[in-house]
């Protein structure tokens, strides 16, 4: 690889790179002031929350690359999850089966919005919103109240903690990233959907197939999410219906999107950026407990500090030689 | 017959008529469970309760005219309940008739912060307004200590949400035709309301016919911001306190009223006739749907299918072969 390639890559990444150093640099300080922390449960638990966003930012990316949105995947999370903890219960077999179905069924949701996108031609914000509400309400209808069960076998395993310390949710994502970001991203579809973000006219005029690669991307992006809801039953052996937690799940999605460098415009941006993206989110919330802040300021501090990085990225406007660029 | 339809499509006004004509099936379809649908106390009630989320609607209407979205509203609203009664607490007497003045003062203030962010540092405004909703609502936080705060409502907001005056229309009702007839009167008899459009359209080309973009689009965000905190401050007159969370249930419906009405989402096209229409239907779809028995998982189903299936039938957008 020759140096204007290595800079090219660098370059496509760098927002990725960002977000990486910066949860490097927060997960230091946060190691520096709590000793105790670097330990097996303490960096399980930190783990499996920070999986938990990242697999749910992660099905928000996609559908961002192709400069739409999702706003119903903190929805179709929740929902994944009431329906995990009636599905996800007895043997190993049995067990196994209700995952394959929890995940059908988030793909189909995903693939709802898709087809309802594309084919209906609407936008995806406001379909997502009102797709949102359905399956929200398909949420309720399974778990009006809390509770339920989950195979514990299985919830143990992903959510415990493998030979020497490495939380098996780490494991989960990173196989999560090989099998289904990689391939996707190194696919023609996965290429046409970052032609379709950056110039949807330019993609459809080169024949790219908008429809399908819209529609897949929607779908794909449902699959992760259920994947998310599924692994929150293992994490909390119930199932909630909860608009709150889908409703924070989504808006927490769509900011660890943004950290991770992912443009809101379409057309640049990885799953990876959106993984760190989730886990600088999550560390800052760590942070803000282990330097004891009173707890009634802790929300205060994580506003501001979404702000302050959200808007970082306006520093790009100093370098700006003609001031029309700053307009779209 | 058809060349009627020809027209209303030219006209761009096909979404309005659709919509009011949805609103009246809505109040027949009403009006077969329950003769009351059609009573003119009924409706009065009904367009009292839709002016508050008439006048978020108001605010989020213009900021999705200028192709943005603003997602503070939630919080903007609460900060507008906390902040009026919090000020009718501290001054008491005399110093109460400015509780309500504050409330708005404080929202506004909030919008200006958006419209800074949006507009002057170019960070995309729904990422940007979802981080000033988290700061409003740890703003707010931090000042009631996470409970429902003491502060009551003083009279004046009583009076202006709950109260009825000439012939009985009820004064919110009339908030809400005055800021709507404001409204009206800034997006079509103005520089500013020309200008909200051209951004709206392309906001490249409006800068080089020499508008200041970005202070058109910081305006709309204070407005959009001060909308917000007068439904907090109507709210908490219309139920005395002011409470956590109390906008939780406007960002959404807001949004889809401002849609369904017809106003492009990606900004530059819309009329506020429309966004009424869509205010009022939505206000009965939400009625209606909580008058008849059924269990909340159904209504939530219903409602996000209606509001597709609506959309599906006028508010489509164009192939990309077109």
């Amino acid at each position: 690889m020759n140096l204007e390639e290595f800079r090219f890559r660098f370059r496509e990444h760098r927002g990725a790179y960002a977000a990486a150093a910066m949860f490097v640099v927060l997960f230091a300080v946060f190691i520096a002031k709590y000793q105790a922390g670097w330990s097996v449960p303490v960096i399980t638990t930190a783990a499996n929350k920070g999986v938990l966003l990242a697999l749910v930012a992660m099905a928000q990316t996609l559908p961002v690359l192709t400069a739409g949105i999702d706003l119903s995947v903190g929805m179709v999370f929740v929902l994944a999850n009431c329906l995990a903890s009636h599905l996800v219960v007895g043997t190993p077999v049995q067990a196994a089966l209700g995952v394959v179905v929890v995940l059908a069924v988030g793909t189909l949701c995903g693939l709802i919005n898709g087809l309802i996108i594309v084919y209906g031609r609407l936008q995806p914000i406001i379909t997502t919103m009102a797709t949102g509400t359905i399956y929200f309400g398909l949420a309720l209808a399974l778990r009006p109240v809390p509770g339920g069960n989950v195979q514990e076998g299985l919830a143990d395993m992903l959510t415990g903690a493998q030979l020497g310390g490495v939380p098996s949710s780490l494991l989960m994502l990173l196989a999560i990233v090989v099998l289904v970001w990689i391939p996707y991203r190194r696919s023609t579809i996965g290429r046409a959907a970052l032609a379709i973000g950056s110039a949807e006219g330019a993609a459809y005029m080169s024949g790219v197939p908008i429809n399908q690669t819209k529609v897949f991307a929607y779908a794909l992006s449902g699959l992760l999410a259920s994947l998310g809801g599924l692994f929150l039953t293992f994490i909390t052996y119930s199932g909630e219906a909860s608009m709150a937690l889908g409703g924070s799940y989504t808006l927490s999605s769509i900011a660890a999107v943004v950290i991770g460098g992912t443009s809101l415009a379409g057309g640049a941006g990885s799953a990876i950026g959106s993984i760190f993206g989730s886990f600088v989110l999550r560390t800052i919330g760590d942070l803000l407990f282990v330097f004891d802040l009173e707890p009634l300021w802790q929300p205060l501090f994580q506003g501001v500090i979404l702000l302050v990085a959200v808007s970082l990225g306006s520093l790009q406007l100093l370098k700006l030689r003609n001031r029309l660029d700053m307009f779209k | 017959m058809t060349n009627l339809i020809f027209r209303l499509q030219k006209s761009g006004q096909m979404p309005v008529v659709a919509a009011a004509l949805c609103s009246v099936v809505l109040l027949l379809l009403g009006s077969l469970y329950s003769s009351n649908f059609l009573s003119a106390d009924y409706l009065l009630l009904q367009l009292q309760i839709a002016s508050f989320l008439g006048v978020v609607a108001t605010g989020a209407m213009l900021v999705i005219l200028l192709g943005g979205i603003d997602l503070s509203v939630p919080w903007v609203v609460t900060v507008g309940g906390v902040m009026s009664a919090a000020a009718a607490g501290w001054w008491g007497g005399a110093g109460a008739n400015f509780a309500i003045p504050f409330g708005i003062a404080c929202g506004a203030l909030f919008g200006l912060v958006n419209g800074i962010g949006v507009a002057y540092l170019r960070v995309p405004s729904m990422i940007f307004t979802l981080g000033v909703n988290a700061v409003a609502q740890g703003l707010v936080v931090v000042r009631t200590g996470g409970f429902a705060p003491q502060d009551r409502a003083t009279p004046a907001m009583h009076l202006i949400a709950t109260g009825r005056s000439l012939l009985g229309i009820p004064n919110a009702l009339l908030v809400w035709i005055v800021i709507g007839s404001a409204t009206v009167f800034l997006l079509h008899r103005t520089m500013m309301g020309r200008a909200i459009y051209a951004v709206g359209n392309r906001e490249r080309a409006a800068y080089l016919s020499g508008v200041d973009t970005r202070r058109v689009t910081l305006l709309c965000f204070v407005i959009a911001g001060a909308c917000s905190a007068a439904v907090g401050v109507l709210l908490t007159g219309y139920s005395t306190k002011a409470y956590q969370a109390m906008g939780e249930a406007y960002l959404l419906p807001a949004i889809t009223a401002v849609v369904l009405g017809g106003t492009n989402i990606m900004g530059g096209r819309g009329s506020y006739l429309g966004t009424v229409v869509g205010v009022v239907l939505i206000t009965l779809l939400q009625s209606i749907l909580s008058v008849i028995q059924i269990p909340d998982m159904v209504r939530q189903v219903i409602y996000g299918g209606i509001i597709i299936v609506m959309l599906l039938i006028y508010g489509r957008g164009r192939r990309m072969a077109e």
